[in-house]
C-alpha cells in the first residue's frame, strides 16, 4: 500500500517535473525554470518573530562610544540596515545579478561589484553600457550596511540614494525609471516574485530599490582571523601579523587612526592629496559635493576589510598593488598633490618614515581582514533568462576562505 | 597559500589549546579568591613575553633596565608596574626607530612608574581601554604624544612629567570621563590637550615652557564630534613661550607661541582659580574653529565655543609680547601687549553665552559680550572639607571620573552569547535545511539528537565523517563553555 503510494507520488513528481521544464511559454522568459525566493535569511542575519532578518553578530556584545563604531579591538559596531525580510533578500539578490536592470541588458550590478572580486570589479575606473570610462573605481560592497554615507565622495547618505546613481548614468547602466519599471512590470516572473514580497500591486521604484539595499545590507564579512583575534583568540595570528597590526595602530602610521575597527573606516572625509593616475586631473572628491573648498580632494575613508581582493587602490585605481597604496603614505606629505592646488591635506597625512619591513608587515596584516565565509550565491537562472552580470576580468570563482573558519583544504 | 596561512595557528593552537583552557577554566573560577599572579621582568628579560604570559588581573613588574621594544596590551586588567630602585628606572628606550613604547586595549589597565624615551610616535598609547590609570611616568621626548587614551571611558592620568614632546604631551582624545590630575608638563608644542571628549577634570597640573599650555578643543573630522564638561582647575600656567616646532599640517602647529590656554570650540568649558602668568600672547584664548584655516571642514562638526565659564584666576604678566595677528587686534584698543583673555572670532558673541568674573581685573579682546559670572568668594571656613562649594562653580566636583567604571567587554557564555557565535561562525557553513559547505542543521539534529556533549566534543577537534563534505576547521578557539553552549543552541535550533 504504503510503496504503491509512494511510487505514485514520484511518479506524478517527475511528470510535473518534466511539464516545467519541457513545456514551452509556461515559465514566462524563455525556457528558465520557476524561481523561487529563499525563506531563510543569509548566515549573517537571523529570522525574529515578525519574520524580518536582524544581523546577529559578536560585536554586538560591545558597546562603542556615543555608537559611532569606533574604537579598538573590543568594540560596537555603528548602527545598520537590517530588518527585511528573506524574500525581500533574495529578490534583491536577482535584481541584483540582473544585466536586465540597465538599459541595453548588458551591464547588471554584479558587473561592477562582482563577488569573486570583493564586490568589486579589479579596474582602476568602472565602465558601463557604453565602455566609456567613469570618473572612479567601483567601492567593495561588503559591510555597507554599516555606511552612514557613500560613494567615494560622500555623496550619498543611504544605499537608496547611491543605487540611483549608476543605474540612471548614462554611462554605467543608462537606464530611466520609466524604461527599467516597464521591463519589470512586463516580467512574468518578476511580477509574480515582487507580489509575493510586496503584495498585489504594480512594481514600483521603492520596492526595487528597497529589494537591492536588502541583498546589499546582507554582505557582512567581520568573521576574519582578525576578528578572533579581536575576540581574544590571540594566536589566530601570527607573529608577523601581530607586528603588522601594531604599526598600523601606532602613531607613527596613524592608520587605525583614520581606519578605524571594526569596520577599519572612521566613515570621515579625509584629504589625502593621492597622486592622479596618467596625468589625469585632479579629482575635487567632496568639494563637488559640499562646494567647500577646504574639501578639495576630500574622499569617503573606505573600509579595508577584504581590500586584499579588492586592487587596485584608492579612488580612482591609483594604485595597482596593496603595498603601493600603503607606501603612499611613508612618501611624504603631499608627494602627490600638483604644484598649484592648495589642499587641505588631513593632519595624519605626514611622514612616518615606515621601513621596507614595516610596509610588508602592515600589508600581512591587511590580509588576516580577509572573510568570505557568508559570500551569497551567484543565481543559475535570472527571472529576465540573461546570464548574471560579472566583472570582465574575472579572478577564479572559487571563494577564497583565507580564514581559519572556512573550509579546511 | 590559504592553505599555509591557515595552517599554522591551527597546529600551534592545538598543541596548547588543552592547557590553556583548563588554566583559563582553572583562573575564572578562582578570580575571586585567588591573589593575582606577579610577572617579574628584569634587564636583558622582554616585557612583552611577561604580558604574553599574564592573565587578567595579574601584575607585571619592571625592574631597573633598559627595555627597547613595543608592549602591547589586548587582555584586561593588566598592571605594568615599574619598580624604581636607588633612582634607577625601568626604561623604555625607543632609539628614535620604534614607533610607541605601549599600546594597550584592555580594559583595567594601569602603568607606573617607567620612564620612557626616544620613540616615534607615542609613549603611551590607547585605543578603546576603558578604566584606565597612568600614573608616575616620566616621559621625554617620544615624538608626536606622550600620554595618548583614545576612544577610553574612565580614566586617570596623575603624576606624570612630561616634556619634549612635538605635539600634545597628554592628548585626551575621544574620550568620555577623564581626570588628568597634578602632572608637570613642560617643553612640548602642547602640554595638555582635551579633543572631542566630554567630562574631563584638568587639576593641579603645571604646564610651563610649551608653545601652548592647555587645550580644549573640537577637531573637525574626527568621528566623535564633540567636546564639552570639562573643568580646568587650579592648574599653574607659566611661560608657555617655546617658539612652536610641531610637524607642519598637524593641528597644533596653528597654536601661537605663548599661549596659556585655548578654548578652540569647546563647550561647557569652566576654568576656575588657575593661576595664569607670563605667555607672551595671551593667558586665555577662546575661538571658534576658523583660528586653525589648515584644516577640510566638516558640516557636522559645531565650530563655536559655547557657554566657556573663566572664573576666579589670578593672571598677571601675560602678553609681553604677542604674536602678530593678536599684537594688530591689541592695537585697536591702543595696548601693544596681548590680552589675560582674548575672545576671538564668533567666540565673542552673546549668544555663545560665555562668562568671566572680575572682568575689570584683566586685560582683554572680545568680552563686550560676555556676561559676568557670579563671584564667589572663598573664606577659610570654606575649605573645610564639609564645607558645601556654591552650585555656581565648580569647586564641589571632585572628580569626572564615573562612580561605577565602565562594563567589562565580554561575550556572555549562555544561550544569548552562543547565538552571536553560532551566527557569526557556524552559519557561514550550516544552514538549517540546505546543504551549504557544511551538512544542514537538520541532518546534525537527527544525527545528534540532544547530546550537545558530543557536538562539542566534536567541533574542538572535527574529524571527516562526511565523505562529500570537507572537514570542518576546529572551534576549540572557544571555550569548552563556550563550545557546549553553541552546540546546545545548535541542536535547539528551529527556525
Amino acid at each position: 500500500m504504503d510503496w504503491l503510494a509512494r511510487l505514485t507520488l514520484n511518479l506524478i513528481r517527475t511528470l510535473l517535473l518534466y511539464w516545467v521544464l519541457a513545456a514551452p511559454g509556461l515559465a514566462g522568459a524563455g525556457d528558465a525554470p520557476a524561481i523561487t525566493l529563499s525563506s531563510h535569511c543569509p548566515p549573517a542575519l537571523r529570522l525574529d518573530a515578525d519574520g524580518k532578518c536582524r544581523l546577529v553578530n559578536r560585536y554586538q556584545q560591545y558597546r562603542s562610544l556615543y555608537d559611532q563604531g569606533v574604537g579598538g579591538l573590543k568594540t560596537g559596531l555603528p548602527p545598520w540596515r537590517d530588518g527585511f525580510s528573506p524574500q525581500q533578500i533574495d529578490l534583491g539578490r536577482l535584481l541584483f545579478f540582473d544585466p536586465l536592470l540597465s538599459s541595453t541588458q548588458t551591464v547588471a550590478c554584479s558587473s561592477c561589484h562582482d563577488p569573486a572580486l570583493g564586490f568589486s570589479d579589479g579596474r582602476s575606473r568602472s565602465a558601463g553600457i557604453t565602455g566609456e570610462t567613469t570618473q572612479r573605481g567601483a567601492p567593495s560592497l561588503w559591510n555597507v550596511s554599516f555606511l552612514q554615507r557613500l560613494k567615494w565622495d560622500g555623496g550619498a547618505d543611504s544605499l537608496e540614494q547611491q543605487l540611483q546613481g549608476p543605474l540612471y548614468s548614462p554611462i554605467e547602466m543608462g537606464n530611466t525609471p520609466t524604461v527599467l519599471l516597464q521591463r519589470l512590470q512586463g516580467n512574468g516572473q518578476y511580477s509574480e516574485l515582487f507580489e509575493l514580497v510586496y503584495g498585489k500591486e504594480v512594481i514600483t521604484l521603492e520596492q526595487i530599490y528597497s529589494a537591492l539595499v536588502a541583498f546589499e545590507s546582507s554582505l557582512i564579512s567581520l568573521n576574519s582571523r582578525y576578528d578572533l583575534y579581536a575576540h581574544g583568540v590571540h594566536d589566530a595570528l601570527n607573529e608577523q601579523e601581530i607586528a603588522g597590526m601594531n604599526v598600523f595602530r601606532s602613531f607613527v602610521a596613524r592608520c587605525a587612526e583614520c581606519h578605524t575597527p571594526p569596520l577599519f573606516t572612521n566613515q570621515q572625509i579625509a584629504v589625502l592629496g593621492v597622486p592622479e593616475r596618467n596625468g589625469q586631473p585632479l579629482d575635487p572628491g567632496a568639494q563637488a559635493v559640499s562646494g567647500d573648498p577646504s574639501q578639495r580632494g576630500g574622499f569617503r575613508v573606505p573600509s579595508l576589510r577584504n581590500v586584499t581582493l579588492t586592487a587596485p587602490y584608492m579612488h580612482a585605481g591609483n594604485f595597482t598593488a596593496l603595498k603601493d597604496a600603503v607606501t603612499f603614505y611613508t612618501r611624504g606629505r603631499g608627494h602627490g598633490v600638483p604644484p598649484h592646488e592648495d589642499l587641505k591635506l588631513h593632519w595624519h597625512i605626514w611622514n612616518p618614515e615606515l621601513t621596507d619591513a614595516e610596509i610588508a608587515n602592515i600589508v600581512a596584516f591587511l590580509g588576516t581582514l580577509t572573510d568570505q565565509s557568508f559570500l551569497p550565491t551567484i543565481p543559475k537562472h535570472l527571472p529576465s533568462g540573461l546570464a548574471p552580470g560579472r566583472a570582465e576580468h574575472q579572478a577564479p570563482t572559487v571563494a577564497t576562505h583565507n580564514n581559519k573558519l572556512g573550509v579546511a583544504p | 597559500m590559504t592553505a599555509l596561512l591557515m595552517q599554522s595557528p591551527i597546529t600551534l593552537r592545538r598543541t596548547l589549546a588543552p592547557t590553556l583552557s583548563i588554566i583559563s577554566c582553572v583562573l575564572a573560577l578562582t578570580t575571586q579568591t585567588v591573589a593575582a599572579a606577579v610577572h617579574e621582568v628584569r634587564a636583558g628579560d622582554s616585557i612583552q613575553t611577561a604580558v604574553k604570559a599574564a592573565s587578567p588581573g595579574d601584575e607585571v613588574v619592571v625592574y631597573p633596565g633598559t627595555y627597547s621594544e613595543t608592549v602591547y596590551i589586548d587582555k584586561d586588567n593588566i598592571t605594568l608596574r615599574g619598580v624604581v630602585q636607588d633612582g634607577e628606572w625601568p626604561t623604555l628606550e625607543g632609539n628614535k626607530q620604534l614607533n610607541d613604547a605601549i599600546l594597550y586595549s584592555g580594559n583595567g589597565f594601569s602603568v607606573e612608574w617607567f620612564k620612557i624615551t626616544h620613540y616615534k610616535g607615542n609613549a603611551i598609547m590607547g585605543q578603546a581601554g576603558n578604566n584606565f590609570s597612568i600614573r608616575n611616568n616620566w616621559i621625554i621626548d617620544t615624538g608626536v604624544y606622550g600620554i595618548f587614551p583614545e576612544f577610553g571611558e574612565n580614566g586617570l592620568i596623575e603624576n606624570n612629567v612630561l616634556s619634549g614632546i612635538e605635539d600634545a604631551a597628554i592628548y585626551v582624545g575621544m574620550c568620555d570621563n577623564v581626570d588628568v590630575r597634578n602632572n608637570r608638563v613642560f617643553n612640548n608644542v602642547a602640554g595638555i590637550e582635551i579633543e572631542n571628549s566630554r567630562h574631563a577634570l584638568v587639576e593641579g597640573n603645571i604646564a610651563h615652557n610649551n608653545t601652548g599650555g592647555i587645550l580644549v578643543f573640537i577637531t573637525p573630522g574626527l568621528p566623535i564630534k564633540t567636546s564639552y564638561d570639562a573643568i580646568i582647575r587650579r592648574n599653574t600656567v607659566i611661560d608657555n613661550n617655546t617658539p612652536n616646532f610641531a610637524i607642519p599640517g598637524s593641528l597644533v602647529a596653528s597654536i601661537p607661541a605663548g599661549t596659556g590656554m585655548l578654548v578652540l570650540a569647546g563647550d561647557d568649558v569652566v576654568i576656575e582659580d588657575n593661576i595664569i602668568s607670563g605667555n607672551n600672547t595671551a593667558g586665555i584664548i577662546v575661538t571658534s574653529q576658523d583660528f586653525a584655516t589648515d584644516v577640510a571642514g566638516d558640516p557636522e562638526s559645531d565650530p563655536n565655543p559655547d557657554r566657556v565659564q573663566i572664573r576666579d584666576n589670578l593672571m598677571y604678566d601675560n602678553g609681553n609680547d604677542p604674536v602678530t595677528d593678536v599684537k594688530a587686534l591689541m592695537l585697536t584698543q591702543f595696548s601693544t601687549k596681548g590680552p589675560d583673555i582674548l575672545a576671538y572670532k564668533a567666540a565673542a558673541d552673546a549668544e555663545r553665552g560665555s562668562c568671566v568674573s572680575q572682568k575689570s581685573a584683566y586685560r582683554t579682546y572680545g568680552l563686550d559680550e560676555w556676561a559676568e559670572c557670579d563671584r564667589v568668594t572663598v573664606r577659610a571656613a570654606d575649605a573645610v572639607a564639609s564645607a558645601v562649594a556654591p552650585p555656581s562653580t565648580s569647586r564641589a566636583v571632585a572628580s569626572k571620573m564615573l562612580a561605577v567604571a565602565a562594563e567589562p567587554r565580554v561575550i556572555t557564555v549562555d544561550a544569548s552569547g552562543a547565538e552571536l557565535v553560532y551566527q557569526g561562525i557556524c552559519a557561514g557553513c550550516h544552514t538549517r535545511n540546505i546543504r551549504m559547505i557544511g551538512p544542514p542543521v537538520l541532518a546534525i539534529q537527527a544525527q545528534y539528537g540532544n547530546d550537545a556533549e558530543a557536538v562539542a566534543r566534536y567541533i574542538a577537534a572535527p574529524t571527516k565523517k562526511r565523505p562529500d563534505f570537507p572537514s570542518m576547521p576546529p572551534q576549540d578557539h572557544l571555550s569548552e563553555a563556550m563550545r557546549l553552549e553553541v552546540a546546545r543552541y545548535m541542536l535547539s535550533l528551529s527556525r
